[in-house]
């Protein structure tokens, strides 16, 4: 079976998706269930992890999916580590989504930070998801500390371009020993697909469905896309070329002798 | 951190550029010649990025054609950037003694009327009251009463209210630098400083006494709390005390020179229109139209993809469920513009008259109904704890 893993644990499905931006936890709960999606990632400036009935929380079954808590909103790796720390002890949850976002308007995440964060989290024994720019280097460097994945977006979040960092994450995923995930800014499920043919172990989509007329609807759009974009790479697709090539047209005259 | 020989004050840039009201003439007739073709021009760019031009073409007189269409893209553009969620928060008056004369406020110093000051222990009674109604967004709001409403007073009170509140900021008298920094070593995120009118002659007199007086003064506190890394820089005209195309001009030029000097800092709008207060007799000021307001906040979204724009219980509730679609990102509830107000135990007088009289419940359920989300939570108290306190 083709399966992800992330820190020795399966997953059938490969699309993570992201809770933000949604009309109501109910809508949330519904694309969620409807994405297949089995890790859902929280905010933890927008719940109340230490709240069993905090609305959003309630509305994610913990026996299906797997909470990832993000750690949105930190401006440092400090802070970052603090409120990983405050959810673990509060909650037991030792995964996180690492997200150090200094600029509050495209957010994006800071890599010396990002860095910084990891090593200390890795060593306290946190499994470490970090969203990052698409650069192979840091990639490498996260992997050295211990990451259990790199999340590398795809364009700047919210944004829905698609993936417009393309030839850095082929190198990231070409140099990569953990899942690669493509975090941000993938808009429609083509762009899904896209990353999931390049190699993509998984993708990860909170705008696109939560903000769609109809999310429920969007979310089986971009399952089916994650699916088939993983079949594809599966089967080994042909590479593209901008020319037609006709059979050999020049060594054709050579013969075995 | 700038040094001084890079440093370009913004109150530089609002008298280059004639904003600061030398230049009023020039721009209102600059913004009289504006063309339908040009609205359209601006209209057909990118949206969500700040130009000067674009701005005075998007607030002129000839844009007032094309509201529907600037709402339509507002409306994309805000649900692209801020998802279906409106955020809610309360706000809690402290005190209404004061030692400014504010022509246009009920807390002037020549108004006589008792005044009312809180406690810590009354201010947390109340901020208990506003917790049960499921606020954790609160508002600390308190008139130039430095004797009373000190540093010192606010610290305390904001160590006691963290444990209730997920997000604490304050809208009270301007600080040095260092005075807000300790207001955020205590867990206050965001600052809100109203420059009431970017208009140097206007500003004179409509604010005669008190430290509040100087204008250059007042310019230079936006830099002192983003300076002491508040996250949320706060930032907005009194409405109805000069030209609103103008003042929208200048608060933009005023946002844009934040938003490249304090890159971690997030900026926002609040749009407050002058209302009755105690006292104040309205016809000396330039009130604004419904549809002034709106063309402003949309202008104001359309170069701005991702400022906080938040309106207050001062409108109406009709008006109010029609700006969440249009660009408003965060509004407060069942307001209480008096110190002691949610508690009722003290008969003080109010800031201002509220528009808005819905219940919390009330308002939470109108956003549903919209297909928005009310959201009473978007950030943690953990973020900022003293290192080591884990």
């Amino acid at each position: 079976m083709d399966k992800l893993i992330i820190a020795n644990k399966e997953f059938n499905s490969r699309l993570l998706i992201g809770t933000g931006k949604f009309s109501s936890s109910k809508v949330m709960a519904e694309a969620v269930e409807a994405s297949g999606a089995q890790i859902v990632t929280v905010a933890l400036r927008r719940v109340d992890i230490t709240d069993k009935n905090d609305d959003m929380l309630a509305a994610i079954d913990r026996d299906k999916y797997l909470l990832l808590p993000n750690t949105s909103g930190a401006r440092t790796a400090d802070e970052a580590v603090r409120l990983s720390r405050l959810t673990r002890a509060a909650t037991g949850i030792n995964w996180v989504k690492l997200e150090v976002t200094p600029d509050p308007y495209y957010l994006l995440p800071d890599p010396v930070e990002t860095l910084k964060a990891a090593e200390i989290l890795v060593k306290e024994g946190f499994i470490v998801l970090p969203y990052i720019n698409a650069d192979p280097i840091l990639s490498k460097r996260l992997q050295d500390v211990g990451t259990a994945t790199v999340m590398p977006l795809g364009s700047p979040i919210g944004s829905n371009q698609g993936i417009k960092a393309r030839a850095a994450i082929e190198i990231i995923i070409e140099q990569a020993n953990v899942p690669v995930v493509v975090d941000a800014g993938l808009g429609l499920p083509s762009h899904a697909a896209e990353a999931m043919e390049m190699g993509a172990d998984a993708v990860l989509i909170n705008t696109a469905i939560a903000t769609a007329a109809e999310p429920v609807k969007m979310a089986v759009g971009f399952k089916l896309a994650v699916e088939a974009g993983r079949i594809a790479y599966l089967s080994g697709a042909a590479d593209q070329s901008k020319r037609a090539s006709a059979s050999s047209p020049l060594t054709g005259f050579l013969r075995n002798e | 951190m700038t040094t001084a020989t890079q440093k370009i004050d913004i109150q530089k840039i609002l008298a280059d550029r004639g904003l600061d009201g030398c230049g009023r003439e020039i721009w209102q007739k600059r913004l009289g010649e504006i063309t339908p073709a040009e609205v359209e021009w601006a209209l057909s760019r990118k949206p969500g990025y700040y130009v000067l031009d674009r701005l005075l073409t998007l607030v002129s007189p000839a844009a007032e054609n094309y509201l529907e269409k600037m709402a339509q893209l507002t409306q994309q553009l805000t649900l692209q950037r801020f998802g279906k969620t409106v955020r809610l928060y309360a706000p809690l008056y402290l005190s209404n003694y004061c030692v400014n004369g504010c022509v246009y406020c009920g807390f002037n110093k020549n108004h006589q009327f008792p005044r009312t000051r809180l406690t810590i222990e009354q201010a947390l009674a109340e901020a208990d009251i506003i917790a049960k109604e499921g606020f954790r967004d609160l508002l600390l709001v308190s008139s130039e009463d430095r004797q009373f409403v000190s540093v010192d007073y606010l610290c305390k009170l904001a160590s006691k209210l963290r444990t209730k509140f997920s997000s604490l900021s304050v809208e009270i008298y301007q600080m040095t630098t260092d005075e807000y920094a300790k207001l955020f070593a205590a867990g206050i995120e965001g600052v809100t400083l109203y420059q009431e009118t970017y208009d140097r002659d206007l500003y004179d007199k409509y604010h005669p006494a008190g430290p509040k007086a100087d204008y250059d003064y007042r310019l230079s506190g936006v830099d002192n709390f983003a300076q002491a890394e508040m996250r949320e820089i706060g930032i907005g005209v009194l409405l109805g005390l000069s030209d609103w195309r103008l003042e929208t001009l200048a608060l933009a030029e005023h946002a844009h020179y934040l938003m490249k000097r304090y890159w971690q800092s997030r900026i926002s709008f609040s749009f407050p229109r002058l209302r009755p207060a105690k006292d104040v007799d309205r016809r000396q000021f330039r009130l604004l139209s419904d549809k002034n307001l709106v063309q402003m906040i949309l202008a104001l979204r359309l170069c701005f993809a991702d400022a906080g724009m938040t309106i207050s219980t001062r409108e109406p509730a009709d008006l109010r469920d029609r700006l969440v679609k249009l660009g408003i990102t965060r509004m407060s509830a069942g307001s209480k513009t008096n110190p002691g107000g949610y508690t009722g135990k003290t008969g003080s007088v109010e800031q201002f008259e509220i528009d808005d009289k819905r219940t919390p419940a009330q308002i939470a359920s109108m956003l549903k109904a919209s297909g928005l989300e009310p959201v009473w939570k978007d950030w943690d108290a953990g973020f900022l704890l003293p290192s080591g306190s884990t």
